[in-house]
């Protein structure tokens, strides 16, 4: 089999490790390559979209599923679409929404697999009102550590257990999703600029009453009382009927980052000038506004690589959520007083959590945000973090972690002895492991 | 595995009752995650005292092995011994001695000792410790140079050839795994007031053991580079390497 050993890092350009990279053509090659494992095991690996380290495989084997990127027709009764877990939603919405469906969830980018989507039980601006992905998936095959193809449904405990599941249960080959119909490839949106924290928060309870979605940009560099002041919107796909060629969907790719930019860029100041520009860039209040769904979606899409913007020194993203609104502002705060400074924040409230066990979003609010890695006194900083997460039941994204303690993971995910047992019967000789599994000794 | 911070979990340390890698075990520890510490030592007492230290700062897995680094086979035997478990994300090399000068002149034999520990032992040990860590795909190799590896002074130049020849290895060793995600930090401190050096009178820019520590600490996450400490030595050096030999010559150093 041709493999390459190739360096690989997450998104966010951290601890980079070395494994051999192969791209089987075959679920009969896969199974293959899964059965012949050496001791470091296998994973999966689609677009380097997570932030850390949840698809590198250091002196193993990582599979490129490029090769299985099918996209099946969608059923135009049931709306089922059946896809190649190398298939990416880019690719899927480009193929789909001219005849009229959406994915039912959407994370930040198009740029992410299928089976990584499933992996990470991706959330989008709507889960408040649909839940992560992993409710919209009805079927999914996946080779298994003896090299077995399986059929699993939401009725498995291996679904439940491959959802979100990192990739650790087996590799995902196809994936059937429940696609949305639209008729139009627009939304109309809300957008409310906020003075504060707390306003934005209530303008996002508020906006998600009556939107299907929403998220607000919140400014973390903003000094005194205007820290967490932001930009919400929100939006619903709009009917389109006075839209020319309503259906119409090619988003451009505007520039791409160079390889070699030198860290420190994006410098406190210079993004709090930033913070400043957008925020005051944008309306006070404005309601209705047609906008293109690439752009409501995907906004960083358009900027290709944008995470070289970091410099060579990457960036890591911190992502939690919890039932506590007031975790919120404690984070912030915790972030602030340790002299760390957040470049960009996303605030945004989840609806009720999914049944997958190891799945992130539960009930209350999610906050991420982008820090460079050569922060100085980041580590304990985000360590203080951890505990205050903890302490109000809430937990830290797993897809984006690159840096948390073994025993935190214990105390966020309850559910975690449960998927252990899982994963040990469909995979009992260990094959599937990931320099994030070896980290967190999942 | 090292996370994006730069706090390993595993780190393995030949040499282990050098006072440097006391204080970098320590350093490494404050950053939370080190779960695992194996040390390897010629005098086993001095290593259970060190071993006792480590189980202080926390860390629950404290390994002890073997080392006598005029031997080759021994400290192939404590590498591969250490990598068997699981894992390591750094390996200190941090074998070495300091040669008294005047007496290695009379008796040069006790050049060959030098030799044997500083570059054979410590240069064996790297190769060793990289061929592990590039099976493994990852990890960061730190490597004990000298300022005298770079410009041996008058005084000190028989331990400068060896850390000379020790550095060479380990910088083209570092070229040499690019791409590999093992990288090699070699650091060139300058005096650092150890109890190697107890007995000498403390040179210009001279600094403590966890000077070098910190500096260790902030490089594991940049790849292969040379670490100075204090930095101010790097330019010091360079002029020094190139000052005319007679001027040099007379300089009192």
């Amino acid at each position: 089999m041709a493999e390459r050993a190739e360096l690989l890092s997450g998104w966010g350009r951290t601890a980079p490790t070395c494994a051999f990279v192969f791209r089987p053509r075959t679920t009969a090659e896969l199974a293959a390559a899964v059965a012949t494992a050496g001791p470091r095991g296998v994973l999966a690996r689609g677009l380097g979209r997570s932030y850390g380290d949840a698809a590198q495989n250091a002196g193993g084997w990582v599979l490129d599923l490029a090769h299985f990127d099918s996209i099946g027709p969608v059923d135009p009764a049931s709306g089922q679409v059946t896809c190649g877990a190398g298939a990416s939603i880019d690719a899927l919405l480009r193929r789909t929404v001219r005849e009229g469906w959406f994915v039912p969830v959407s994370p930040g980018t198009r740029q992410v697999t299928l089976g990584g989507a499933v992996a990470a039980d991706v959330h989008g601006k709507n889960h408040h009102r649909d839940g992560s992905l992993g409710a919209h998936v009805t079927r999914l095959e996946l080779v298994d550590g003896q090299g077995e193809l399986r059929t699993l449904t939401p009725a498995d405990e291996l679904f439940r257990a491959t959802v979100a599941g990192l990739g650790l249960t087996g590799v995902i080959t196809t994936v059937s999703l429940q696609m949305i119909p639209i008729s139009s490839a627009w939304l109309a949106v809300d957008t409310r600029r906020t003075a504060d924290l707390e306003e934005t928060m209530s303008a996002l309870a508020d906006l998600d009453a009556r939107r299907r979605y929403s998220v607000a940009w919140i400014d973390c560099l903003a000094g005194g009382t205007a820290v967490g002041r932001g930009v919400v919107t929100a939006g619903d796909h709009l009917a389109g009927d006075d839209i020319d060629d309503p259906l119409a969907f090619a988003p451009k790719q505007r520039a791409s980052v160079p390889a070699l930019v030198p860290s420190g860029v994006l410098g406190r100041r210079r993004m709090a000038l930033f913070n400043e520009a957008f925020h005051r860039a944008a309306p006070r209040s404005a309601d209705n506004v047609p906008t293109r769904g690439a752009a409501f979606f995907h906004p960083l899409d358009a900027l290709d690589r944008w995470n070289r913007l970091y410099g060579t020194g990457g960036f890591v993203q911190y992502q939690f959520a919890s039932p506590d609104p007031a975790s919120i502002r404690a984070v912030l705060e915790a972030l602030r007083i340790a002299g760390v400074s957040a470049l960009l924040g996303v605030l945004k409230r989840f609806g009720p959590g999914g049944d997958a066990h190891l799945s992130f979003p539960l009930a209350g609010w999610t906050l991420a945000v982008d820090i460079p890695a050569r922060t100085a006194g980041l580590g304990p900083a985000l360590d203080a973090a951890d505990r205050l997460v903890v302490e109000s039941g809430g937990r830290v994204y797993l897809a984006k972690d690159a840096r948390m303690a073994p025993d935190t993971v214990e105390a966020m995910y309850p559910r975690l002895a449960d998927w252990r047992a899982v994963r040990a019967a469909a995979d009992p000789r260990g094959v599937f492991t990931s320099d994030l599994a070896r980290r967190l000794r999942l | 595995m090292i996370n994006a911070l730069g706090a390993p979990q595993s780190v393995l340390v030949l040499g282990a009752t050098s006072d440097i890698a006391a204080a970098t075990v320590t350093r490494l520890a404050a950053g939370g995650r080190l779960h695992k510490v194996v040390l390897a030592a010629r005098d086993p007492d001095a290593l259970s005292l060190v071993a006792e230290q480590v189980q202080a700062l926390g860390v629950p897995e404290v390994v002890q092995l073997p080392l006598e680094a005029r031997d080759p086979r021994s400290v192939e035997a404590a590498v591969s011994a250490a990598f068997a478990g699981a894992d390591i994300d750094v390996v200190l090399v941090a074998i070495g001695m300091l040669p008294d000068q005047q007496r290695t002149l009379a008796r040069p034999e006790l050049a060959v000792c030098a030799a044997q520990v500083n570059f054979i032992g410590a240069g064996v040990a790297a190769l060793h410790a990289a061929n592990a860590l590039r099976r493994q795909g990852h990890g960061v190799l730190v490597v004990l140079s000298s300022a005298a590896a770079e410009r041996p002074r008058r005084s000190n130049f028989v331990y400068g050839a060896t850390k000379a020849g020790l550095d060479a290895l380990c910088t083209g060793l570092g070229d040499e795994l690019h791409g590999t995600g093992v990288s090699v930090v070699v650091v060139r401190p300058g005096f650092v007031r150890t109890k190697m050096t107890a007995h000498l009178p403390a040179a210009p820019l001279a600094i403590t053991p966890e000077a070098v520590a910190e500096a260790i600490a902030t490089h594991l996450t940049v790849g292969s580079c040379t670490v100075w400490v204090p930095r101010t030595l790097r330019p010091v050096l360079s002029v020094l390497r190139h000052l005319p030999r007679p001027v040099f010559r007379r300089l009192p150093v």
